[in-house]
């Protein structure tokens, strides 16, 4: 048992960070988010496709560069890490079977969680069950997305919407099914970046911030904030790289809980280090919150997860 | 990223796993916990029974009387020992866990002949001196004195919370030899019998109700200049590499035990129709998503550490702070699950909500192991 990365993803670690950092830098994050969130970046799609982020998971017989999934969790935690826009996760699952996505020329969406991501700028969008023949998204509604840089549709009896004070039960399973465990897992692995990200630049304000003649790292109330969002980073990372390595449904169930937590917990806890900066526009901190809490719903509500792993405990298997 | 074992260390999982299954119902009854004598009888009458079958000391390295395994095996080691319900390391945890293996890396050749044997056999207890009622959190304020007399230290001052004092047979025991020097600099780790004229043990009762842990009241204690490990007023750095084993691999087989225990509550909940609580039931999930997280981080930590060579780091503090807080929680839920019979003492879940509160105090506070984290691994500035 070697856990650990091998250098083989150490280095592709590296160089998508790389690859991110000049081509997704802050300038173009702001630009992004100048944008509106439309007008996807169809020149930076296709670059990532020739980068081989979409079809990194294919077999090269196909094309494509036949790594597997711990690869892909390396490429998606550092496109979590730098906020990197666009239906990622849906293009990659939709290499090999849709024309034009591995190389990034064809943008694919897909319903997760009752929702669709992008819908305007995508070209086609998949379904539940990972068909691209259907009108998946038919009679979908525009929503005002809560993250500036991801618009979202709502599909029809998706989810079901409450009227305030409405008792009537509703169904926890919508008409879009159940979750797609490889998407929900892509998706914690951005979570896992987002998180990291957060944690990092709290840090970094904690060291140079000065209030009452000292940095506020050095205050305990700040500092145990830093040290619980790295704990949580921690522990997500084992569960989401451990989740890629079995492509166990329950392991990847319980790497979506915890990054999930770990994202959005830690894009707070930035928040709150950042004082009122952090309650800016201008800061990304909001950035990293917002999406965080749009990836939460991708893997449909987290208690269909935990219902998932309740039911593992009386199965047996989680001993 | 592999998680899979080796057919090496499989091989040795199975022969573990065969051994096991004979050696464990052939054990005795198990005493009742506050039966002291007892309790160190069956726990060195188990480390005989490894010592007998080689499994003793298995992550010590072979000069010390060990077996040298990798970081790997012994954690296979401690997963299969929980899962086939072997005993706890119970009174051998101080001794085996982690002034065994501190003496290991910093004593002399005639001090590990003379300390190692007899812990890897089963016939010598250790206790931990470390903590002073002035001086818990705060280690280094420790003010226990020992002055040089001849050949032999004179030692006085008091020890807490030291547990299995009562039953140990030696204590590793810091003290101040240098009150003048920085405090972290004139201290010193002493190897102390506990049967020396002048050491006087008090039990403490704990809110378990047990005395598991004592006063240790040290009026003039002569202890040979020869029995301290690492140089004189260099016991700080000694005692930085105690801690690391204590918070290293301590709790390795513990968190198999919680798998296995939240297991059992869902089966429990099952069987009392608590399990219709949709409330309940997706906090038990919840919490197996925790544990097996927890499990995925040993993993991470074990293969690091032997990447590095074996030295637990401080992403044990890490795993330490989730998991003593986890385990509460997870007994918070059996407390859930049992009703109104949670507040039945004699129940062995009660017991164990009971001690698991001291998880997040015992080995350094959650507090202190957040500035470990936060200063040590993220670089904050140390505050005063
Ligand atoms: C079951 C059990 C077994 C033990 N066994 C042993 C043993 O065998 N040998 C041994 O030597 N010791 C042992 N201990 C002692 C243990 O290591 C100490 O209790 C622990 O380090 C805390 O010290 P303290 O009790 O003096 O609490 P204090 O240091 O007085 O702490 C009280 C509170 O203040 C907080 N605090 C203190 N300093 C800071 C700070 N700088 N920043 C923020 N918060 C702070 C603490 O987190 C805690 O919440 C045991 C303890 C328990 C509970």
């Amino acid at each position: 048992m070697d856990f650990q990365l091998t250098e083989d993803q150490r280095a592709l670690r590296d160089g998508v960070r790389a690859l991110l950092a000049g081509r997704f830098g802050p300038e173009a994050l702001r630009a992004a988010v100048a944008r509106g969130g439309r007008g996807l970046d169809r020149t930076l799609w296709r670059e990532l496709g020739e980068a081989g982020f979409f079809s990194l998971r294919l077999p090269e017989a196909d094309g494509g560069v036949g790594l597997g999934l711990p690869e892909a969790v390396l490429a998606f935690e550092e496109a979590g890490r730098v906020l990197l826009p666009g239906p990622l996760v849906a293009t990659h699952l939709a290499a090999g079977e849709v024309a034009g996505a591995a190389t990034g020329e064809t943008v694919v969406t897909a319903v997760y969680g009752g929702l669709v991501e992008w819908l305007d700028e995508s070209d086609a969008v998949r379904d539940a069950a990972g068909s691209t023949a259907g009108d998946g998204a038919a009679g979908a509604v525009p929503l005002t997305s809560v993250d500036p840089l991801t618009p979202l549709h709502r599909v029809p009896g998706g989810l079901p919407v409450d009227p305030p004070g409405d008792a009537s039960p509703t169904s926890p399973a919508g008409p879009t099914g159940p979750s797609d465990p490889l998407a929900t897992l892509l998706t914690s692995a951005e979570q896992l970046g987002n998180a990291a990200r957060t944690c990092e630049a709290a840090v970094q304000h904690a060291r140079t911030r000065e209030q009452f003649g000292q940095p506020i790292g050095a205050f305990q109330a700040v500092k145990h904030l830093c040290a619980q969002m790295l704990v949580r980073v921690e522990l997500a990372r084992a569960a989401v790289y451990a989740a890629a390595v079995t492509a166990d449904p329950m392991d990847i169930a319980a790497a979506r809980l915890l990054a999930d937590d770990a994202a959005v917990r830690g894009a707070r806890d930035c928040l709150q280090v950042h004082g009122g900066m952090g309650f800016t526009w201008e800061s990304d901190v909001h950035l990293y919150l917002k999406r965080a809490w749009v990836r939460t719903r991708r893997g449909g509500p987290a208690t269909e997860s935990e219902e998932l792993l309740a039911d593992d405990l009386v199965a047996g298997a989680g001993r | 990223m592999d998680l899979t074992y080796t057919p090496e260390e499989e091989e040795f999982r199975a022969r573990l796993r065969e051994w096991l299954a004979e050696a464990i119902p052939a054990l005795p009854p198990k005493p009742s916990p506050d039966d002291w004598p007892g309790r160190r009888a069956y726990d060195l009458g188990w480390q005989r029974t490894l010592y007998d079958a080689g499994y003793a000391g298995l992550h010590w390295p072979l000069d010390a009387g060990g077996r040298g395994a990798t970081p790997v095996q012994h954690l296979i080691y401690l997963e299969e020992s929980e899962k086939a319900g072997a005993p706890y390391v119970g009174a051998n945890f101080v001794g085996l866990l982690h002034a065994g293996p501190t003496i290991a890396a910093e004593g002399t050749a005639s001090q590990r002949a003379r300390w190692l044997p007899p812990v890897l056999r089963g016939e010598e207890v250790w206790c931990q001196g470390f903590s002073e009622p002035d001086a818990g959190s705060d280690l280094a304020a420790l003010r226990t004195r020992a002055w040089r007399d001849g050949d032999d230290y004179v030692v006085s001052g008091s020890k807490i919370w030291t547990s299995h004092a009562e039953v140990a047979d030696w204590c590793e025991l810091l003290v101040r030899t240098d009150p003048s020097a920085p405090r972290h600099r004139g201290i010193s780790w002493l190897a102390m019998p506990m049967d020396a004229p002048g050491i006087t043990v008090r039990p403490l009762r704990t809110l378990a109700g047990s005395a598991e842990f004592a006063e240790v009241f040290l009026d003039e204690v002569r202890i040979p200049v020869a029995h301290r490990v690492g140089a004189e007023n260099d016991g700080w750095r000694v005692t930085m590499v105690t801690l690391s084993y204590e918070r290293g691999t301590a709790f390795v087989g513990e968190v198999v035990a919680c798998r296995r225990v939240l297991g059992e509550l869902a089966h429990a909940a099952r069987g009392n129709g608590r399990w219709d609580d949709p409330v309940l039931r997706r906090w038990l999930g919840r919490l197996n998503a925790e544990f097996r997280a927890l499990w995925r981080l040993t993993q991470w930590n074990v293969s690091e550490a032997e990447r590095t060579g074996g030295v637990p780091g401080v992403g044990g503090s890490v795993f330490k702070l989730r998991y003593s807080h986890a385990r509460q929680e997870l007994y918070d839920a059996a407390a859930e699950v049992l009703g109104p019979e949670a507040l039945d003492l004699d129940r062995e879940w009660t017991r164990d909500r009971l001690t698991s509160l001291s998880y997040t105090i015992a080995a350094g506070t959650s507090q202190i192991q957040r500035n470990i984290v936060a200063e040590r691994i993220l670089g904050l500035p140390k505050g005063r």
